[in-house]
């Protein structure tokens, strides 16, 4: 996805998006150390402060299984993995949830990151913030703010129906304003999925609209809750297609005024994803509990054992932790993968993917076309996308194992 | 909320002033011996001619004025020079790492 620079400077992206992280950043000149041997520094970590979030996306890229606030790191713990991040090499922070502003130490957190050198980037659903404390943040040193949204604002109630948070697009929108007045560098993160791809072209003029230096259009990846909840977000592969040549269109139109980075569904992609830019390559993940994960869905696969920052020196878990090592490089490939030519392009795709749908994380993902599972995967989403939507399964502690009776959750909007 | 009028490109021409804003952030990495642009989300990667121009990159200083300093340095033509660097600086400012 990056452009080729006619010039002296070459891009990487460390981008978070409700589904994925992308990490391809260009390494400098190559050693000639055995490359099985080289470990390189990770540059991004995904911090999860919490898995507190008011709001409720049917598409959360957390696990079914929430963590709870009594086995949160602490303020001083969180501030150690900071220290130590940076003396790992990582170089941006990324202060996601749940809902990172939910911690009443987001401050202290920030600050101690950006003391150590880490460039700190809040991704907030924004309705719990107020403008002192936004100003307070910047103080703290915080680098950058992404706001998601679901919908424009003039469809403020597909909005607030889809995240479960009634008045939450309007609070997002003052929000985004406080931002751009700050002096902030803005992102507007927009999961796209069934319910709001009519609007990616509306989307991207509101984004424009609100100051954005860059927008994400982040087509849904199905695990998690959106797995969960794949049957009613789905689109269809001719929405698809339409929002991507409106994503091509506008991207000419708005040079130099927005940057768009889109984020392809795999359901409708050519190719697998290199999913974290290669497993154990370049992103760390922690959870609310200080689980060191190589990607956020990695629990998923059931027989990894993970270490936490509260035992182990992160570079430790980094270079030798059980997981990080499982599934680093290209060793531990079956065919077809083993000697594909694309194995150090894509790394045989999403290992949480394969896992989920073959039963072994070292398979070949099935949104690759050389998967023997390949065409049935395809098959759900063309089946999926044009039935009616089911009502979503919000995203909320014990929601995905619904026991009828014990259910005091507030206001939830009708689905 | 901020602007009221439509947000234009910035067009980098020989009187442009480009400056990184305070959240474009170039710096060295020891570890890796190379230098790096932090920006929201983004990482670049300069060789050491955009480092030099960046360095020089003050909000003060115009292009011209820039593409002459590098001239003298690098004993150059400094119409070739000055058509390299509003390439570059072009380039970044539409990513939003330079702004004029």
């Amino acid at each position: 996805m990056n452009e080729s620079a006619p010039s002296h400077v070459k891009e990487g992206t460390v981008t978070m998006d409700t589904g994925e992280m992308r990490c391809d950043a260009t390494s400098g000149s190559e050693t000639s150390l055995d490359p099985s041997c080289a470990v390189r520094a990770p540059i991004g970590l995904l911090a999860e402060l919490t898995h507190r979030c008011p709001l409720q996306c049917p598409y959360c890229s957390n696990p079914l299984e929430l963590e709870k606030v009594n086995v949160e790191l602490t303020t001083e713990e969180w501030q150690k993995v900071m220290r130590q991040a940076a003396q790992l090499g990582i170089l941006q922070v990324h202060l996601s949830g749940g809902e990172p502003t939910a911690r009443r130490d987001l401050e202290e957190i920030v600050k101690t990151a950006s003391e150590a050198g880490l460039y700190t980037n809040l991704i907030t659903a924004a309705v719990l913030l107020k403008r002192d404390r936004l100003e307070k943040l910047k103080e703290c040193g915080l680098d950058h703010v992404q706001i998601s949204i679901q919908d424009v604002d003039t469809e403020a109630e597909n909005a607030d129906r889809i995240a479960g948070y009634k008045g939450g697009s309007a609070k997002k929108k003052e929000v985004a304003g406080w931002v751009r007045e700050l002096g902030m560098p803005l992102t507007i993160n927009a999961p796209i999925h069934r319910h709001n791809i009519h609007s990616v072209e509306a989307i991207i003029n509101y984004a424009v609209e609100l100051g954005a230096g860059r927008v994400e259009i982040a087509h849904v990846q199905y695990y998690a809750w959106a797995l969960k909840n794949r049957a009613s977000l789905m689109p269809t592969r001719e929405a698809f297609m339409e929002a991507a040549r409106i994503v091509e269109r506008e991207r000419e139109r708005l040079k130099g005024i927005i940057v768009i980075d889109a984020v392809v569904p795999d359901y409708y992609a050519k190719y697998p994803k290199p999913c974290m830019g290669g497993w154990g390559k370049g992103i760390i993940n922690i959870t609310p509990s200080g689980r060191v994960l190589p990607c956020h869905a990695a629990e998923s696969i059931t027989h990894l054992e993970f270490d936490n920052v509260k035992d182990r020196p992160l570079a430790d878990i980094w270079l030798n932790g059980s997981a990080f090592q499982k599934y680093r490089g290209t060793s531990w490939m079956k065919e077809p993968c083993r000697t594909c030519p694309r194995r150090e392009i894509d790394y045989g795709g999403c290992r949480c993917q394969a896992f989920a749908l073959t039963g072994d994380a070292a398979n070949t993902d099935p949104a690759c076309s050389l998967s023997p599972m390949h065409e049935a995967w395809a098959k759900v989403a063309e089946v999926e996308s044009h039935q009616s939507s089911p009502a979503f399964v919000y995203r909320r502690p014990g929601g995905a194992t619904p026991k009828p009776e014990i259910k005091k959750t507030p206001a939830t909007s009708d689905a | 909320m901020g602007e009221t009028t439509p947000r234009q490109r910035t067009v980098i021409t020989t009187d442009s002033k480009p400056v990184m804003p305070p959240y474009i952030k170039m710096r060295h990495d020891a570890g890796r011996n190379r230098w790096l642009i932090l920006a929201p989300e983004r990482l670049f990667d300069p060789d050491a001619i955009a480092v030099e121009v960046l360095k020089l990159c003050d909000g003060a200083r115009s292009v011209g004025d820039i593409a002459g300093i590098l001239s003298k340095e690098y004993n150059a033509p400094v119409e070739d020079i000055e058509v390299d660097i509003i390439t570059m600086l072009q380039d970044l400012a539409d990513k939003g790492v330079v702004k004029a």
